[in-house]
């Protein structure tokens, strides 16, 4: 068969001229990273009201130590949600793992990698007996998670017996309050954070490279080179002003190294990997996946696990933070991560998500925390306006949507 | 005053890309039973759609004339206001609600504060049911009776309604023969009590027993209204069918192996009712190079056979054995039915075989993205390049393969689906439907491919209601028929009328 059969469909022509054809493509850019402009707008705007306040070098690094645990939970319900299923359980299997690593870490004084290598354990466990239930037994995912945030609520109070647990080894808290510095002492501006800074930039720019590389090798279309490398600039100086602020406080804080390795598995695993596709395929389209041979429980069950995992990681870096497993930790934690996911395009009807989109969606909520928090606004206002933008991001995803024709 | 209740006049409808009517006219005499019938995709179900308004007025073109007067219904209860009530094939009925409550659905019998009078409701429902001849309290949720009485419901719920015109699609399709038979004299019944009925049905001895005269519609185009004392089997079966098969089928010259596929006594009973059987001890074979038919009505166990078939994807208390290439095999689930080289491409697109919020690359990918993966990671730029190479040579009209595939037309889809199955290197294709829904031009190209799998020798097993497309394309046809399997043909003897006689034999009970 050839491929000069008339199309009834309309053929992409050759671009006009290289000027129309870079705006094109600048233009559908933004169209698809229209949540990172929502980011920009809103740390601009919070910039102005709380003069200057937001970009603080104290308050930049602040603001991914406060929500490093929320990004943590977002990656992995933005896996739950884009699988057509939601978990209600994290925040309290957050504290639930949280009082347990206080009985492992000071009660019985067991080493601290041990510690966290048993709670993250227990959270896979946690995520094994809903998994269970969700995939096997074919309980609706709302009905297993409203249960289990009940009853890992309960298993925390338990385990705490009406009391905080607290002091928990220096090594244990590093991970919510340490910083890369501490490694070589002070220094103005820290080497270390600009070295990483340095390394980091460069990967991204042979990994740009080799991919569009790779495109072109497979005569698929690329973006106009003088937009790909206006892109790459443009990160580059993102990235280097944003480790400029860090450098000048404390360096890299732990948690941000620990997000910044849980986005890179997570990228990878949604985007490229055979079990990341069968996601997706399962949240599209749930029947046909299950004909085209995906195994649909067993998936479902590993997203579970996985959350299991990522929610008891969050509770370890929260403890860690606080210095204190107490009975309200998490309290809430999942529904800002759910916030998150949606905030950053996922569908709720599932099939659609993606773990960059669930980051900036906890990021655009922690700078409305914190940008009103600075301006002195009060508890229950911020609580308001948090609902509104996830109302009106998830209204303007339907209403775009509708406007490109889509389903 | 004329005789006729209703003149349905030169009725064309056309979809996106299909003419579905062309010029349907259709007289129904006031107190008859008028029977239309035709192949699956023939234009009924399309027709009664325009009649009934849920194609509303001008969304076709031509006339409605009901009791002497044109009408223009904008939805279904225009219709219903005027007293035209349809039943469709799939009940609408809600289970979980009584069947008092069913038959006034949205109709509810009210007290004098606008609330509902329950005592009316299920006297008024008793003495509907006392009409259809159904005993059972009208208090008893509809999910605890059988399909032969939720059709007696919705007959009442259409009384309710003060019916004049009782349309009915395939009404006893789901049914067993007593229940036929009690509903086909119920409608006789009604017909007496001056209830008009317009029943679509692919079964000849139904029709010759209760119509008084028969429409028959192919291509979406009327061929005649046949009076009662001249219908004759054999005269429906010619309107049919009786169509040039010459040039719409690609010249196919068989070239036949080893047999690669055997299945033996393969019974699988109903998901929810285990004591039900739906396909029951089918033995069929397939040889290299051979394209094998299996046809059947709707309903008649097809697809139930091909999905429990591949990876147990349907029914409970599946039975039977496999065998490929000569050894024995197991298929317990669909990644085992892949692993041993069977496809199954599944007659509903839209709902099991796309996913359609994503790309032609993914949904071509998906059965088989081992091919194209090392250590669990799949190379990008290598999915794109066979996504492209099956975009060029299954002609899918897409300007890229990363068009989401709910885009796509009905043949295009249907291209992407075969494409992934041929992805993932079967040696059995089991093709379900594989025409459906698709225009005449991009059968043929459907066509044309299923010749080609067959010519580098893959066995190919398609099921079709479309008896002119099996004699067409297939080698050997096999008949089911309530799940059994009752004839098989090779094509020099297989013809339509023979064909339909194994396809509607009933079983002795």
């Amino acid at each position: 068969m050839s491929d000069n059969v008339p199309s009834s469909t309309e053929t992409i022509g050759p671009p006009q001229n290289r000027f129309t054809a870079s705006i094109s493509h600048i233009l559908a850019d933004l169209g698809k990273n229209g949540i990172f402009l929502a980011l920009i707008a809103v740390v601009v705007l919070f910039s102005f009201t709380t003069n200057g306040i937001l970009l603080r070098p104290q308050n930049i690094s602040n603001l991914i130590v406060q929500n490093g645990y929320i990004l943590i939970l977002a990656i992995g319900m933005v896996m739950v949600i884009v699988a057509g299923h939601i978990d209600l359980s994290v925040g309290s299997v957050a504290a639930f793992v949280g009082a347990v690593s206080g009985v492992f870490a000071v009660q019985m004084g067991l080493p601290w990698w041990l510690s966290i290598f048993l709670s993250l354990l227990i959270g896979a466990l946690v995520g094994a007996w809903q998994g269970f239930w969700i995939a096997y037994v074919g309980i609706p995912a709302f009905i297993v998670t409203l249960a289990g945030m009940l009853i890992f609520r309960g298993l925390a109070l338990v385990v705490l017996g009406n009391a905080n647990i607290g002091s928990f080894p220096d090594e244990y808290r590093a991970l919510g309050n340490g910083f890369l510095t501490d490694l070589l002492g002070a220094y103005e501006v820290d080497p270390v954070t600009m070295g990483v800074a340095v390394i980091a930039i460069i990967a991204l720019v042979i990994q740009q490279v080799r991919s569009r590389r790779g495109r072109m090798q497979y005569a698929q279309e690329v973006e106009p080179l003088v937009w790909f490398i206006a892109k790459i600039v443009l990160i580059g100086v993102g990235v280097a002003l944003f480790a400029y602020a860090l450098a000048t406080f404390k360096g890299i804080p732990i948690t941000l190294i620990v997000l910044a390795v849980l986005v890179l598995i997570y990228g990878v695993l949604t985007n490229r990997s055979v079990f990341g596709r069968h996601i997706y395929a399962i949240g599209g389209n749930r029947h046909a996946a299950e004909l085209s041979g995906v195994k649909t429980r067993q998936v479902d069950f590993w997203i579970f696990v996985n959350m299991g995992v990522l929610a008891a990681l969050a509770g370890l870096v929260f403890t860690a933070r606080l210095n204190l497993a107490g009975p309200k930790a998490g309290d809430g934690f999942e529904l800002e991560a759910i916030s998150a996911a949606f905030i950053g395009g996922a569908a709720v009807q599932g099939g659609v998500g993606t773990i960059g989109g669930a980051i900036i969606g906890g990021l655009i909520i922690g700078v409305l925390n914190n940008g009103m928090s600075i301006m002195g606004i009060g508890i229950e206002w911020q609580q308001a306006v948090k609902g509104l933008v996830l109302l009106l991001a998830v209204a303007f995803d339907v209403f775009n949507k509708r406007r490109s024709g889509g389903r | 005053m004329t005789t006729n209740i209703l003149e349905m006049r030169s009725i064309t409808k056309t979809f996106p890309g299909v003419k579905a009517l062309s010029e349907v006219s259709v007289d129904v005499g006031r107190g008859e039973i008028h029977a239309i019938c035709g192949e699956n995709g023939a234009g009924k179900s399309t027709l009664m759609k325009v009649l009934s308004g849920v194609y509303g007025f001008g969304t076709y073109e031509g006339d409605i004339v009901f009791e002497d007067s044109t009408v223009q219904f904008r939805d279904i209860r225009d219709s219903e206001a005027v007293g035209i009530v349809i039943i469709h094939q799939e009940l609408a009925l809600s289970p979980q609600l009584s069947i008092a409550e069913n038959i006034f659905l949205n109709n509810e019998q009210r007290g004098p504060l606008g609330l509902i009078d329950w005592n009316k409701t299920n006297s008024e429902a008793a003495k509907l049911l006392a009409r259809v001849g159904l005993r059972e309290n009208p208090t008893t949720k509809i999910k605890q009776i059988g399909v032969g009485k939720q059709q007696l419901v919705e007959i009442a719920k259409a009384l309710s309604k003060r019916v004049k015109l009782l349309i009915l699609d395939e009404p006893t399709a789901a049914l067993n023969d007593e229940d036929s038979d009690h509903l086909l004299d119920l409608i006789l019944h009604l017909k007496g009590q001056g209830i008009t009925s317009i029943i679509i049905s692919h079964k000849l001895n139904e029709i010759k027993k209760i119509a008084d005269s028969v429409t028959v519609i192919r291509d979406g185009k009327t061929i005649e209204t046949i009076a009662k004392d001249e219908v004759t089997e054999e005269r429906i079966i010619k309107d049919m069918v009786g169509r040039d098969l010459e040039h719409r089928y690609p010249d196919h010259t068989p070239n036949i192996g080893e047999e690669v596929l055997r299945v033996e006594d393969w019974t699988a009973h109903h998901p929810q009712d285990p004591t039900r059987v739906m396909v029951d001890r089918v033995n069929l074979n397939v040889r290299a190079g051979e394209i094998v038919g299996l046809a059947g009505l709707m309903g008649a166990g097809r697809t139930e056979f091909a999905m429990s078939l591949f990876g147990r994807s349907y029914g409970s208390r599946i039975s039977g054995r496999v065998f490929k290439n000569g050894k024995e095999i197991k298929v317990r689930d669909v990644s085992e039915a892949i692993r041993n080289g069977l496809a199954y491409a599944t007659e509903d697109r839209k709902e099991y075989g796309l996913n359609l919020i994503e790309d032609i690359k993914r949904n071509i990918s998906v059965a088989a993205l081992g091919k194209i993966s090392k250590w669990g990671l799949v190379d990008d730029n290598e999915e794109f390049k066979v996504a492209n190479e099956y975009r060029k040579s299954m002609n899918i009209k897409s300007p890229t393969v990363l068009a989401k595939t709910g885009k796509l037309s009905g043949g295009n889809q249907q291209k992407v689906v075969l494409s992934k199955w041929i992805f993932s290197d079967p040696d059995v294709l089991i093709l379900d439907e594989p025409t459906r829904g698709i225009d005449v031009g991009a059968k043929y190209e459907i066509y044309t491919i299923i010749n080609r799998l067959a010519a580098s020798g893959k066995a190919i097993i398609v099921i079709s209601s479309e008896l002119p497309e099996l004699l067409g394309i297939c080698d050997r046809i096999y008949a089911i028929s309530e799940g059994r399997i009752t004839g098989e043909l090779p094509i020099a003897e297989a013809n339509p009328e023979a064909l339909i006689k194994l396809m509607t034999m009933e079983t002795p009970r």
